[in-house]
């Protein structure tokens, strides 16, 4: 008989159960295998009613963000080879309300995500006739890192403040308004920083720094919050110091 | 109620009317290493602010004359102070790697349009530490 491996899932229906148990089930080993291949395999052969997100399977989309022994990870990037022999169990991602099975509600992520403007913002947009807004390599060297964030939401899963906290922007939301920030095309640091020098912006960060650790996109939202709070510290030192200056 | 909505966080949408929400347990720090170092690390701050108190009480004696410095150092000399000052002084060294392993973080320079290597920043706050302290140990040591 082939090597087989075996997985502790979250289940949580919310019309049959008060609170989520876990379910065992074996799947075949394979070496090549990530944990989303062996959800897959549970879905298509053992239990059909298995609720999760998936799209790529190839580390972009996002969606197969859950916790997986007590980590947030990208389940199409995490293979069974690095547990095996030993069970895998698989949550949903932590600090959200789970819907169904590994189902999260994502709704406060979006809605912090579109509270930071998250765009190119312009005092006067060009004219389509006046081309683009160029950029240098250099000057996309500067915020490349940040743009690289998929929103899979594994950073607000290791944010313990965001856990305490849950009005915290938390840190892709901030690292995505950083991105645009430093984009020479963007005007908009200013709309930002009101919305961002709150006390639930940046400034309830404590630098706990995991959820750098845990990117898989090596974005470090944990060092764009800073350097964020680095730049509203001066902001605010030049406003005490020129109360006259420009807006 | 769950904290969070009693904080007033985004609440349910008309399509999940039943969600089941974990509580963070106030052992949250304890899992992990990674957040057990975060949460000394905070902690080291109290030490910090303990070690600064102690240097004014100690320049403060000082500067009342020879007499007042002897009791600062006979008191000083107790089990208990020497064995609070070992710990301050593991929380304070505690303190000063972990922020100056954390500063490339915050601080971004860049020369010549390219980042400055993190280790070259964190590398500058040892230096500036090493320099400082050989300078006031051979001030007072001389």
């Amino acid at each position: 008989m082939a090597e087989t491996i075996q997985l502790e899932v979250t289940r949580y229906s919310p019309e049959h159960d008060a609170a989520p148990t876990f379910q065992r089930f074996e799947v075949p080993y394979r070496k090549d295998w990530v944990v989303l291949d062996a959800l897959n395999y549970i879905k298509d052969k053992l239990d059909g009613s298995l609720s999760y997100r998936w799209s790529c399977r190839m580390g972009i989309c996002g969606s197969c963000g859950m916790m997986v022994n007590g980590e947030p990870k990208l389940t199409c990037a995490t293979f069974l080879s690095f547990y095996a022999p030993d069970a895998v169990r698989v949550e949903p991602l932590r600090y959200f309300p789970v819907v169904r099975d590994l189902v999260v509600e994502m709704t406060d992520f979006m809605v912090k995500l579109q509270k930071v403007k998250p765009w190119i913002i312009r005092k006067e947009e060009k004219s389509i006739a006046d081309g683009e807004y160029l950029q240098t390599p250099q000057q996309l060297d500067v915020y490349k890192q940040f743009s690289m964030c998929i929103n899979c939401m594994l950073c607000y899963a290791a944010c313990p403040v965001y856990g305490l906290d849950p009005l915290f922007t938390g840190p892709a939301a901030i690292a995505l308004a950083q991105r645009y920030n430093i984009d020479s095309r963007d005007q908009g640091a200013k709309e930002r920083m009101d919305i961002l020098s709150q006390h639930e912006g940046i400034w309830a960060c404590t630098f706990v720094g995991e959820c750098t650790e845990v990117c898989p996109k090596h974005v470090d939202p944990a060092g764009a919050i800073q350097q964020y709070k680095l730049t509203a510290a001066k902001e605010w030192f030049k406003s005490l110091l020129m109360p006259w200056g420009a807006k | 109620m769950t904290p969070h909505e009693a904080k007033g966080a985004t609440q349910y949408t008309t399509y999940h009317p039943r969600w089941y929400r974990t509580r963070v347990s106030t052992y949250w720090w304890l899992g992990k290493w990674y957040y057990l170092k975060f949460v000394l690390r905070e902690l080291s701050s109290i030490f910090v602010a303990y070690f600064v108190v102690i240097t004014l009480l100690q320049i403060h004696s000082l500067s009342r004359g020879p007499e007042a410095y002897a009791r600062f150092e006979e008191r000083m000399r107790n089990p208990l102070m020497i064995a609070l000052d070992a710990i301050t002084f593991l929380f304070v060294l505690f303190h000063t790697i972990t922020w100056f392993n954390l500063a490339p973080r915050a601080m971004v320079v860049r020369l010549g349009g390219k980042r400055v290597s993190e280790i070259l920043i964190a590398g500058s706050n040892y230096v500036a530490w090493l320099v400082i302290s050989a300078s006031v140990a051979w001030f007072i040591l001389r």
